[in-house]
């Protein structure tokens, strides 16, 4: 049983086609990787599922469409973001802004909980809390913006280039994270143009050029593929 | 003076007493300490509060950047002159007209609100100034073929506020003391102050507030976090043109005269820079700029009085002077100040903040190669 399908996806601006008809799963429990070079529409996919850009095609989350819905109400159904270049709100404190993560919930018990939660899993951000989001490094940045995304306690996240902009030791910190996150049963779809990393977490992982799916199978199996090797893994 | 001030943070009961007696006493201690005049003054002072709490949620709270407030505030103001003058032999109550008035305004900031969603920073601006304007323009030529407004001359013999059957522009006489028509107002207008206050208030710190301030951070975020960045916008422009529709209703009952010509732009740019100066997003700050930029322009008359008795004539034009002063300030302001004169809690921080930035970067690598 898949958590989300999507079928025929394409997002559009104006007249260029950044996606053009894009079929793929994520199952429950899974998690799934997106890779491709810059330009390939990965975000444009990931912006279309979410209702942030007009998107045309059928996706599926849980048992229900969620054709025509409007970003909040599939936020509310349990789909979360890492906004591609992490989105903090710079000038809330890094408790404000992991608040506003869990903006759709109303359990003040869940809440707390899963604060703990995340600080457990992120003690750099309890030690910062009471600090701007905009004075963190790049890399706590990114772990802010995963935290956030958690505390909406969500059935799917979607992760848009996480290891965008920071140093190696932090990428490496992060996909660290990412496994943990994965590890506690989190359902993940992660876009990335880090092919290397990205496949060595994953289970499975799709293939994206120019707008559509050109490859895609296991991730182990992927990362053999000569034709990965050579166009994204630079051998 | 600090120890006094602690002394009262200490009993915040008696500060709180202390500060309404002084707000009570206000208009009878301006009036034997500079006359009856700065009274008027001081009821300007609450109008623009009014006018600059309102703004500050479209542009503090919410980030949009407004410049064509005035224009609800010309639509509260045309609403009451409407409803109570002899212009169509209408004289509604003032509680049934302020209502109304505030309704029309908050539907009109919808209105602009609709079309600019997916506006933000300069194109924003751009399109309210041109809301102001046609709005303006609009109240200036509705006299023709039907006469709505009047066009230029305006709407004169305005009803005055009348609570239980005294009519606030006539001075009221209480225990043997005589009450100008211009204390009475003041009290009027200190009563929904207060109100909007207590409403913007606990506006900053609810749900929308939050969303609010999401939203002014980063919009695609904002909607990531489950936000529906398309109502939350539209509320806040609706509670913003509420508040100056309230304002613009209180003003023309007052002044009993409603023309475009109250209405200009400049009046816009007025109340924005009322907020900056006192510190956006701030209620302290918003109500300290409002005060002083209401208080300084009238004060800086008695240049002119100055330079008469000195040099026997009028040597620069104070209203000139005005103008001058005011941009000089603004500039001062921008370079040593740029938070505002009581800045919000996180403009502070984020401007103590900065400093640190380079070192954690540093830390945080250690971290990850550890």
């Amino acid at each position: 049983m898949s958590l989300l399908r999507v079928r025929g996806l394409k997002v559009a601006y104006g007249g260029i086609h950044a996606v053009r008809g894009i079929d793929f799963e994520v199952g429950s429990g899974e998690l799934v990787c997106l890779i491709g070079a810059n330009g390939a529409g990965k975000s444009s996919a990931l912006k279309g599922i979410m209702g942030l850009v007009r998107a045309q095609g059928d996706v599926h989350f849980g048992d229900a469409s969620l054709r025509r819905l409007p970003t909040d109400a599939i936020v509310a159904r349990g789909m979360a973001l890492v906004p591609e270049g992490r989105g903090i709100f710079g000038r809330l404190t890094v408790a404000e802004n992991l608040d506003m993560g869990a903006y759709c919930r109303r359990d003040r018990e869940g809440i707390r909980a899963d604060l703990a939660r995340v600080y457990a899993l992120f003690p750099r951000l309890h030690e910062r809390r009471a600090q701007l989001g905009g004075t963190l490094s790049g890399g706590e940045q990114q772990m802010l913006a995963i935290a956030r995304a958690l505390m909406a306690r969500p059935r799917l996240l979607l992760l848009d280039e996480p290891s965008m902009g920071l140093a190696p030791l932090m990428v490496a910190k992060i996909y660290e994270t990412i496994a943990a996150i994965a590890a506690e049963g989190v359902t993940l779809l992660l876009v990335e143009q880090n092919a290397h990393l990205a496949l060595k977490v994953s289970q499975r992982a799709y293939v994206m050029e120019s707008g559509v799916i050109t490859l895609h199978g296991p991730a182990a199996q992927l990362a053999c593929d000569a034709q990965v090797r050579s166009a994204y893994l630079g051998e | 003076m600090r120890t006094a001030l602690d002394a009262l943070r200490a009993r915040p009961r008696l500060a709180f007493a202390l500060l309404a007696a002084l707000l009570v006493a206000l208009p009878f201690l301006v009036g034997a300490g500079l006359g009856n005049s700065w009274v008027r003054v001081l009821d300007f002072v609450l109008l623009y509060i009014l006018l600059a709490l309102g703004l500050n949620i479209v542009v503090g709270y919410a980030g949009l950047l407004d410049l064509g407030f005035i224009a609800f505030y010309a639509i509260g103001a045309y609403v009451y002159a409407l409803l109570a003058s002899p212009h169509f032999g209408l004289h509604l109550p003032f509680w049934a007209i302020l209502p109304i008035s505030m309704a029309l305004a908050g539907l009109f900031g919808v209105l602009l609100g609709t079309p600019t969603l997916r506006l933000r920073g300069d194109y924003l601006a751009i399109v309210t100034l041109g809301f102001h304007e046609i709005i303006r323009i609009f109240l200036n030529n509705l006299n023709a073929p039907y006469n709505l407004t009047n066009g230029p001359q305006g709407i004169n013999l305005i009803d005055p506020i009348t609570i239980g059957g005294h009519a606030l522009s006539r001075p009221l006489e209480l225990f043997g003391v005589t009450v100008p028509s211009t204390y009475l107002y003041y009290y009027v207008f200190l009563a929904f102050t207060l109100l909007v206050m207590a409403v913007a208030i606990r506006l900053q710190d609810s749900r929308l507030g939050r969303a609010w301030a999401a939203l002014r951070e980063d919009e695609v975020a904002a909607a990531a976090m489950g936000i529906n960045t398309r109502n939350v916008k539209l509320l806040a422009f609706a509670m913003g043109a509420t508040f100056a529709g309230l304002a613009g209703g209180l003003f023309a009952s007052f002044q009993g005269f409603v023309s475009p010509e109250s209405f200009s732009l400049w009046e816009s740019f007025l109340v924005l820079c009322m907020i900056v100066l006192g510190g956006m997003g701030h209620i302290p700050g918003v109500i300290l700029g409002a005060a002083l930029l209401t208080v300084i322009p009238e004060a800086l008359r008695y240049l002119g009085d100055l330079q008469r008795a000195t040099l026997g004539h009028v040597v620069l034009d104070p209203a000139d002077l005005r103008m001058l002063l005011f941009g000089i300030a603004l500039v001062i302001m921008m370079i040593y100040r740029p938070a505002g004169l009581i800045p919000s809690r996180q403009r502070k921080r984020e401007l103590t903040a900065r400093d640190g930035v380079a070192e954690q970067e540093q830390a945080s690598l250690y971290d990850a190669k550890a």
